[in-house]
């Protein structure tokens, strides 16, 4: 297909570089330098897309962010897929495919196209509210096709290629907007020598520039544009970012912004390069020089495709050298959109009339197009327009505007292009991001940035300044200001000449009156994207939707991936008129961000994949490994769960590992347990107000289990702390509470006890850990250790000893979590995997067996030891715990926990008690959660006793074993209790105590 | 995001640097065992959610693992002041 509308010569594409690109499946040729909808355009393809509700045909009506209706699927393949690119942003490169995103089967041929026009009328405001409600049972059934009728686009099936990273950045001022007031900010600031940052969404600094015939200094804007960046880019304080939307403008001046780094180039980023980047910068100041996105006006079928915004006409003449149809009507309520038309008349194509809905204009440009001969009417408007796949003429009468009113005749003329302005509306997005709301500002008839306390300066068209010398000084100015405000002395620059335009006062119009009552009036769409029309919010106000935001969510104005950036002001001022009150009355819905849609790539950045969250290795990893273990996530740790042979289950390797233990010798890895060094003369005060129980007397070389509480009295967290010298203990904890445990002891010396003189350290990463059990541990050990008495009365149960194991200085601590005769030995990490394989070497012949955590849990089940974490759950008390032994209610400061543990619900009966579980019949394990009632007849909802929150196969036991909380538990020894199940089952088990082994604890003492 | 001043640090840090531990100024009664349960319950649970001027306590987590407290707006955000654990606000709701 030839590019049918692409001009001769003009514009910034590069006629050299001519690439091929696909939509819905054809090929297109475009040049290097346009965008999507430029080369679509070029090519004649009016329809884009088929409309959300209604599916109407719709075509390119904008020339960027705020372009509604050219939203894409892009992608060659099906891991490039990127949903949701609007095509007035996506530049063209050789071999891009696209392709509209809504339409079945095609976009030029829709069979919801039919639905929509006869059904048009069936389809008001709330309509899903209204239809689908009923009955409720059936939504599930309703939201799967209206999911599939809706969406715009798809997200891809297969994993994204391509790398994000995230740049963090400070400066002293940030530019947001690269048209002629950023520019000349930056300018300003960089000359001043503030580090400037200045970032634009479009490929090219210059803003609207790009598209404009101005004389900027006696030179063409585009020479001076590009003299103004080469000035920038030798100035070594200031970074230019294009392609780059600042999407986010958060509290205290820190932005995030977007950078498309090769997203132009190609489907796939080229290797080594990342695709996106996100820029997250803090700013000292920032001027926000967004500009302003021209408002198209609401009248009869003014979703036509040819139906466009004025400026976007005029950019895609001047910039892409494309002329988007052959004869032109403008509708404008202001002098400036002339200039389309006099940009249309010179491209050597006709305008059949220009149509201003005021008396009486007569400003420059009007004088100018009156006298290139285009007939100008005057108190006139286009109210309807004619054409179903394009425009092929439009229906303009006489209007009294104040009245809403059409006075004079309607008369037809023919065209295919009808392009409307009905004025600016400052971006002002990023000023309301961080919580403040914009003015309205009857002069310029546009909402402008609100109060705010960001350090925040505007210029430009968000201020609603449109005139080419106000842009430039109020560049300069913001430039100055920001200079000055950073302690900077202001450079001088010099304002360059320009034209000056004569303008007349532009009118008000936010809809254009039809003959008939905008209900029975054919669709005025104010939000394109969304289907939202003129009658649709007149509907939604009469039945009682007046705040605007409830307008908003009723009839889904400005919910698109646009936001409503072209349609949002017409739509508040419609529902400010049929409510009766003012626009700042009726006031904006809240802008949030992100300013246009970003992939989620570029939020995650690197924090992906292995990079997710950081993975903790113990110093034996390597052999874990090696021998074949599977691992288990323990906070951020990767702990060995079991060690299967080849050909066992998992049960038969815990079963192998069970007995090992409680036979001969076996292994663990505790090195991830958490280590806290405490020091300083109130150490011991201090254990003793965060630990439940007594630690004045425990003396050097002796260790001791502890219970940690809240102040509400609900255990959180255990372990067991030594004592290395009178002022200097080492803390254990829980692996995943490590960090919690260490901030709880830092806050309550910090905040609340300061005058206890105590230092914490964490030390878990210092030392390798590896617990020995089992009868044959003592043996093992002997054989590598040679300088400590290793005997029974010498070495007792809970006491440590320093000396040497495997060569190397080494902490052994008589403590155990199995119930057997157990050494932990602590050295140095570097020295773990030396040690772990000494111990091996030696242990073959007591067939010493690594355990993982699961065999662990098993065996500290076996002996009715808690886990903190899985045994609790932050509403048990050590005394629901049976742990009462562990609680020291003679000390004499009040502990962290004894005051809650006193509280009316902690001492009243019938609390949840933990108690061990037998099941009746000795084969079946229950599952954890499972809860317990006391009679499984009784009809639901049943009356729950507890849950069951351990429970395993005991080989050595030869039955299962759970423990589980029971109502009054402790006192209901014996009885039974049944486990109703989700699968029906019941499973009967009786109440006993959780120490199914060895209950003297004579294993341990040996 | 917010950009946090640590007293500690002496310099402005990321919000990521550092937790919030909620409202300041809630001392641990001297004696638990003599509060009423009420009393106790209060000191345990009850918190302000003021909007305005709210007195917190952070935490420099990811930096020098101290706390201190500070002033926040809970409407615009606003750090009015940073002051250390110990000291008193002076820029307080009734001060205006």
């Amino acid at each position: 297909m030839s590019q049918k509308n692409r001009l001769q010569s003009g514009g910034r594409i590069d006629r050299s570089k001519a690439v091929t690109f696909s939509y819905n499946g054809r090929r297109y040729k475009g040049y290097q330098g346009d965008t999507i909808a430029s080369a679509l355009l070029a090519n004649g393809v009016d329809i884009v897309g088929r409309s959300f509700k209604y599916s109407r045909p719709r075509g390119i009506v904008a020339a960027g962010a705020e372009e509604p209706n050219a939203v894409l699927q892009l992608g060659a393949t099906e891991a490039t897929q990127v949903p949701n690119v609007r095509a007035t942003q996506q530049e063209l490169y050789d071999g891009l495919v696209c392709s509209a995103t809504n339409g079945w089967p095609s976009v030029e041929s829709d069979l919801m196209g039919v639905m929509g026009s006869i059904g048009g009328k069936m389809m008001p405001p709330g309509f899903y509210y209204k239809t689908f409600m009923y009955p409720q049972s059936m939504w599930p059934t309703y939201e799967k096709f209206i999911r599939k009728a809706a969406g715009l686009g798809r997200a891809p099936q297969e994993r994204d290629q391509d790398a994000y990273d995230i740049m963090n950045q400070h400066c002293d001022l940030m530019v947001v907007g690269a048209g002629p007031a950023g520019l000349m900010a930056a300018l300003t600031a960089g000359r001043s020598g503030a580090r400037v940052i200045i970032a634009d969404e479009q490929s090219e600094f210059g803003g609207h520039l790009l598209s404009s015939r101005e004389q900027i200094g006696g030179k063409s804007a585009a020479d001076w544009v590009a003299d103004v960046v080469a000035e920038l880019a030798k100035l070594r304080n200031v970074q230019m970012l294009p392609r780059s939307t600042v999407n986010g403008y958060h509290d205290h001046n820190f932005l995030t912004i977007n950078e498309n780094r090769t997203d132009y180039k190609g489907d796939k980023a080229p290797d080594g390069q990342v695709r996106q980047r996100m820029h997250r910068v803090r700013a000292h100041w920032v001027v926000l020089a967004s500009g302003a996105h021209e408002r198209p006006l609401v009248f009869g079928n003014n979703d036509v495709p040819g139906c466009m915004v004025a400026s976007a006409v005029s950019t895609y003449l001047n910039r892409y050298g494309v002329v988007p149809g052959s004869k032109l009507v403008l509708m404008t309520t202001n002098d400036g959109a002339y200039q389309t038309a006099l940009d249309w008349a010179d491209a050597g194509r006709e305008v059949v009339a220009v149509v201003d809905t005021r008396a009486n204009p007569n400003g420059d440009l009007i004088a100018a197009t009156r006298a290139r001969g285009i007939k100008v009417i005057t108190g006139s408007a286009v109210i309807d327009v004619k054409g179903k796949k394009r425009v092929s003429g439009v229906i303009v009468a006489a209007i009294d505007a104040k009245r809403d009113k059409v006075t004079g005749k309607p008369q037809q003329l023919g065209c295919d292009t009808v392009a409307s302005s009905g004025g600016w509306s400052p971006v002002v997005h990023l000023s309301c991001h961080a919580g403040s709301r914009p003015v309205w500002n009857d002069d310029i008839i546009g909402f402008v940035p609100g109060p705010t306390i960001q350090k925040q300066l505007t210029a430009g068209g968000i201020n609603g300044s449109y005139s080419l010398d106000k842009v430039l000084s109020e560049g300069i100015k913001a430039g100055q200001d920001a200079a000055s405000r950073l302690g900077l002395s202001p450079a001088a620059v010099k304002l360059p000449n320009v034209r000056s335009v004569r303008e007349g006062k532009p009118m008000a119009l936010f809809h254009v009156p039809h003959t008939k009552p905008t209900s029975r009036a054919p669709k005025q769409f104010v939000d394109l994207q969304n289907d939202v029309t003129a009658a649709g919010i007149e509907l939604a106000t009469r039945e009682g939707f007046e705040a605007i935001e409830h307008v908003k969510r009723y009839t889904a104005m400005g919910f698109g991936t646009d936001q409503g950036k072209l349609g949002n002001i017409n739509g508040m001022a419609i529902t400010a008129k049929v409510l009766g009150k003012t626009i700042p009355e009726t006031g904006t819905t809240v802008f949030r961000p992100n300013y246009t849609p970003i992939a989620f790539g570029a939020i995650a950045g690197r924090n992906c994949k292995e990079l997710f969250v950081p993975k903790r290795f113990s110093a034996m990893h390597k052999w874990h490994v090696e021998h074949g273990a599977e691992f288990e996530d323990v906070g951020q740790w990767k702990r060995p769960w079991f060690y299967p042979k080849a050909g066992e289950t998992m049960q038969q390797a815990l079963d192998r590992e069970c007995k090992a233990t409680r036979e001969s010798v076996a292994i663990l890895d505790a090195s991830t347990l958490g280590k806290i060094d405490i020091q300083g003369k109130d150490a011991r005060e201090f254990l003793g107000r965060v630990y439940t129980n007594a630690w004045a007397k425990l003396a050097i070389g002796k260790c001791r289990y502890g219970l940690m509480c809240g102040e509400d009295g609900m255990v959180f967290d255990d372990g067991v702390t030594s004592c290395l010298g009178d002022n200097h203990f080492l803390m254990t904890t829980t692996t995943g509470g490590a960090a919690h445990v260490l901030e709880w002891l830092e806050f309550y010396h910090q905040t609340e006890w300061p005058e206890l003189e105590v230092y914490f350290t964490s030390v878990t990463d210092h030392w390798a850990t590896m617990t020995i059990s089992g009868p044959n541990s003592r043996k093992l050990l002997a054989e590598l250790c040679d300088d400590i008495d290793l005997g029974k009365d010498s070495f007792k149960f809970m006491d440590w000893r320093e000396g040497t194991v495997a060569g190397v200085p080494a902490r052994v601590f008589r403590i155990s979590f199995t119930g057997e005769l157990s050494f932990e030995v602590n050295v140095q990490a570097n020295y773990g995997l030396h040690v772990w394989e000494k111990l091996f070497e030696h242990g073959a012949k007591y067939n010493l067996t690594p355990y993982g955590t699961e065999t662990m849990h098993i065996l500290r089940a076996e002996k009715g030891f808690i886990i903190a974490g899985q045994d609790t759950d932050g509403s048990m008390t050590p005394i629901d715990l049976g742990m009462s032994w562990c609680v020291s209610n003679n000390k004499p400061f009040s502990y962290i926990g004894k005051r809650g543990m006193a509280r009316e619900d902690c001492v009243r009966g019938q609390r949840k008690h933990l108690v061990g579980l037998k099941t009746k019949d000795p084969s079946v394990v229950l599952p954890e959660g499972a809860q317990a009632v006391a009679d499984p007849k009784q009809p639901i909802p049943m009356d729950l006793l507890g849950h069951i929150s351990s429970s395993y196969w005991s080989a050595n036991l030869n039955r299962s074993i759970a423990m589980g909380f029971i109502k009054g538990g402790h006192d209901r020894m014996g009885e039974t209790v049944y486990y109703p199940l989700a699968d029906g089952r019941v499973i009967e088990a009786e109440i006993c105590s959780p120490i199914f082994l060895d209950p003297k604890g004579e294993r341990q003492n040996v | 995001m917010l950009h946090i001043y640590c007293p500690h640090c002496r310099e402005l840090r990321e919000e990521e640097e550092f937790h919030a531990k909620g409202q300041a100024h809630i001392a641990r009664p001297l004696d638990p065992d003599a509060c009423t349960d009420k009393e106790w319950g209060e000191y345990l649970f009850f918190r302000k959610n003021p909007r305005g001027l709210h007195h917190e306590i952070w935490y420099h987590t990811a930096g020098c693992r101290k706390f201190f407290n500070l002033t926040r707006d809970t409407q615009t955000y606003e750090i009015k002041e940073i002051y250390k654990i110990g000291e008193q606000p002076e820029v307080t709701a009734d001060k205006g």
